[in-house]
């Protein structure tokens, strides 16, 4: 049994109908109740229940702090390279575009790692482009090796992989996983990645899944916010979370919500995603899954992320960098896409503290 | 008499019989909420101990005289558990641990089975070990067996702050488990149920996050303080039967003092 069979279930589904019924009265039964079956999660994303955010804030707001405490997780990206097969149509690294391709040696991944945990991180995404023949299984497996000295939780943010692959690289030394579905409606996705192997919804939708069954301590999924209708593509997401979550109870699921932020080849998001909609996409989802982590990473500017770190965020990017090799030296390459948030590590310290929250940097401590 | 009443757990004699958990907490309230609730152990996850940071770390923040007792949240089996015991006895955090090992991470339930695999392991290893259970007789007497040093059974969900959901199984518990403390841990919202625990005859609560998230954690904890020892008062003094029915003026047994004249 796979994602797709729940997903699948809702091909009938009247969204248009339902969403347009739904009223700030039924918003209030499902924040008021303990019901949390789909229908409920899909009332909280329905056009009636942005008239009641004030109310979804405050149930959001108790829910985090009673599951997460006052305490935010502070992590930051590594890219290992932006060689990539794929065409996605949303992104820099998308094979057509003429941008100087660059992989990181062991020596450079070492000098990259000394200089982020000299910023204090101990958690670190490290992500990479999809390009088996020049970032292969192997190469993960040394450049895990080379970052297990420095980090005590490392996560990997790659290419999807079968179950053997997923389990070298635990025992490689990852930790985590995300990997963000991009957009859970069949059409749509066929369209923005139009050609390599990406264009394989399936072995993407099962590959969270496949981690998980392969011992991967946490999965974090998501659907790139602006590529499709955000109320569905949420309502799948939280789904997708739910299932992972029934299926596999040790894991620790978490979701994202990435918007589409300017990248090179001017892509403009077929669908707008606002700050006000975001927030409601982050409300349904804390409502919806109490005990999942939300991270909010530098795609959104500061602003923004010291207001949502009190109505269910867990987690967020810090210092970014999405060029690879940047944090050694900041001068090249060609970012994956612009970050909004350039506050520096003591800075958004300073921001969460100033929220009553504690940052932490460590959520994690690797044992073998 | 209160003056004398301790609880002895792996050869220390504690005052206060409210244990604080500091996960949720900003690291700069604990100094305040440990002087107010008069602790005398914290627990503090390992996961979060911050070896090249120490300014970082919870465990900076808590005085000398407080027992730390690392958890090992994040453990999903015995062996896990295990190691991060044995890493934070490396690191410096003493001998006392808290198990926890959870292999449901959407409600938080502990996994008794392994919970009694690690205590095994771990008590003769010489630590003091505290697991947290499902409030459940049967483990808690393997775990009495095994060399436990109490037992840690919850009171509902973590987080849940719902209270004494699991009252008539810690009765039980504390009816039964007579060697070793039963400290209740996790579902206590407010310091009244902390009071109802120990008027119940638990010998110490945990409390985290109902102090974390109260809008003043320093006079939660203080509060909680107060209500943990009311408790405890009211169960020494014994408290007196009540009584669902009033006595009634005519007794329903009256006509036997008719016969014994």
């Amino acid at each position: 049994m796979s994602f797709w069979e729940e997903l699948r279930a809702y091909k009938d589904f009247d969204f248009d109908g339902f969403l347009r019924r739904t009223s700030p009265e039924d918003v209030r039964r499902v924040l008021g109740g303990e019901s949390r079956a789909p229908l409920d999660f899909l009332t909280l994303l329905a056009p009636a229940a942005a008239g009641c955010l004030e109310e979804m804030a405050r149930r959001a707001q108790d829910i985090t702090r009673r599951n997460f405490g006052n305490v935010i997780l502070l992590y930051t990206p590594l890219y290992l390279a932006n060689h990539c097969v794929n065409h996605c149509r949303y992104c820099s690294f998308n094979a057509g575009h003429r941008i100087e391709r660059r992989q990181l040696s062991m020596d450079e991944i070492r000098e990259e790692a000394e200089a982020i945990a000299g910023l204090g991180f101990q958690d670190l995404l490290v992500l990479t482009g999809e390009s088996r023949s020049v970032t292969p299984i192997s190469y993960l497996e040394e450049a895990l090796g080379v970052l297990k000295g420095y980090f005590p939780a490392l996560g990997l943010e790659i290419y999807p992989l079968t179950t053997d692959e997923y389990r070298r690289l635990i025992e490689a030394g990852a930790d985590y996983l995300t990997i963000y579905q991009e957009v859970y409606n069949p059409q749509v996705y066929a369209y923005m990645h139009p050609r390599g192997p990406k264009r394989d919804y399936f072995f993407r939708l099962d590959a969270p899944e496949r981690a998980a069954a392969s011992g991967m301590r946490g999965v974090t999924i998501g659907a790139l916010l602006g590529l499709d209708d955000w109320r569905r593509e949420t309502f799948f997401t939280g789904l997708h979370a739910a299932y992972l979550q029934r299926k596999f109870p040790q894991v620790e699921v978490g979701v994202s919500v990435p918007r589409v932020r300017p990248n090179v080849g001017g892509f403009i998001p077929p669908v707008s995603v606002d700050d006000r909609e975001l927030t409601q996409i982050i409300l349904a989802l804390r409502f919806f899954l109490p005990r999942a982590g939300i991270s909010v990473s530098t795609r959104e500017r500061p602003w923004l992320r010291d207001h949502l770190l009190r109505l269910g965020v867990t987690r967020i990017s810090a210092a970014s960098v999405t060029a690879v090799g940047g944090h050694a030296r900041p001068e090249v390459g060609t970012e994956q896409f612009q970050p909004a948030d350039n506050r520096t590590v003591e800075e958004i310290k300073a921001a969460i503290i100033a929220c009553g929250y504690q940052p932490v940097f460590k959520d994690w401590h690797r044992l073998w | 008499m209160t003056k004398e009443d301790r609880l002895v757990i792996g050869g220390k004699s504690l005052k206060s019989r409210l244990f604080i958990g500091t996960g949720k907490l900003p690291n700069k309230l604990l100094p305040g909420v440990i002087a107010a609730s008069g602790t005398e152990v914290v627990t503090v996850a390992l996961r979060r101990v911050d070896f090249r940071s120490p300014q970082e770390n919870p465990v900076a923040y808590i005085p000398e005289n407080v027992i730390i007792m690392p958890n090992t949240s994040g453990a999903r089996n015995a062996e896990e558990a295990v190691k991060i015991a044995r890493l934070a006895q490396a690191a410096g955090c003493g001998n006392w641990v808290k198990i926890e090992v959870i292999t449901d991470q959407k409600y938080l339930l502990p996994d008794n089975e392994e919970t009694v695999k690690a205590t095994e392991i771990l008590a003769k290893e010489g630590f003091v070990v505290l697991p947290y259970i499902m409030p459940d007789l049967i483990i808690a007497r393997r775990l009495e067996e095994v060399g436990a040093a109490a037992v840690m059974p919850l009171g509902a969900p973590i987080g849940s702050n719902r209270g004494l959901r699991s009252r008539e199984f810690l009765r039980i518990l504390v009816e039964e488990i007579t060697t070793i403390p039963v400290i209740v841990d996790a579902g206590i919202g407010k310091p009244s149920e902390a009071a109802a625990a120990m008027e119940m005859g638990v010998d110490a609560v945990l409390v985290n996050t109902a102090v974390a998230t109260a809008g003043d954690p320093v006079l939660m904890a203080g509060a909680f303080a107060a209500a943990v020892k009311a408790g405890r008062e009211g169960y020494l003094a014994g408290l007196g039967p009540s009584s669902l029915y009033a006595s009634a003026s005519s007794p329903l047994t009256g006509f036997l003092h008719e016969v014994s004249k």
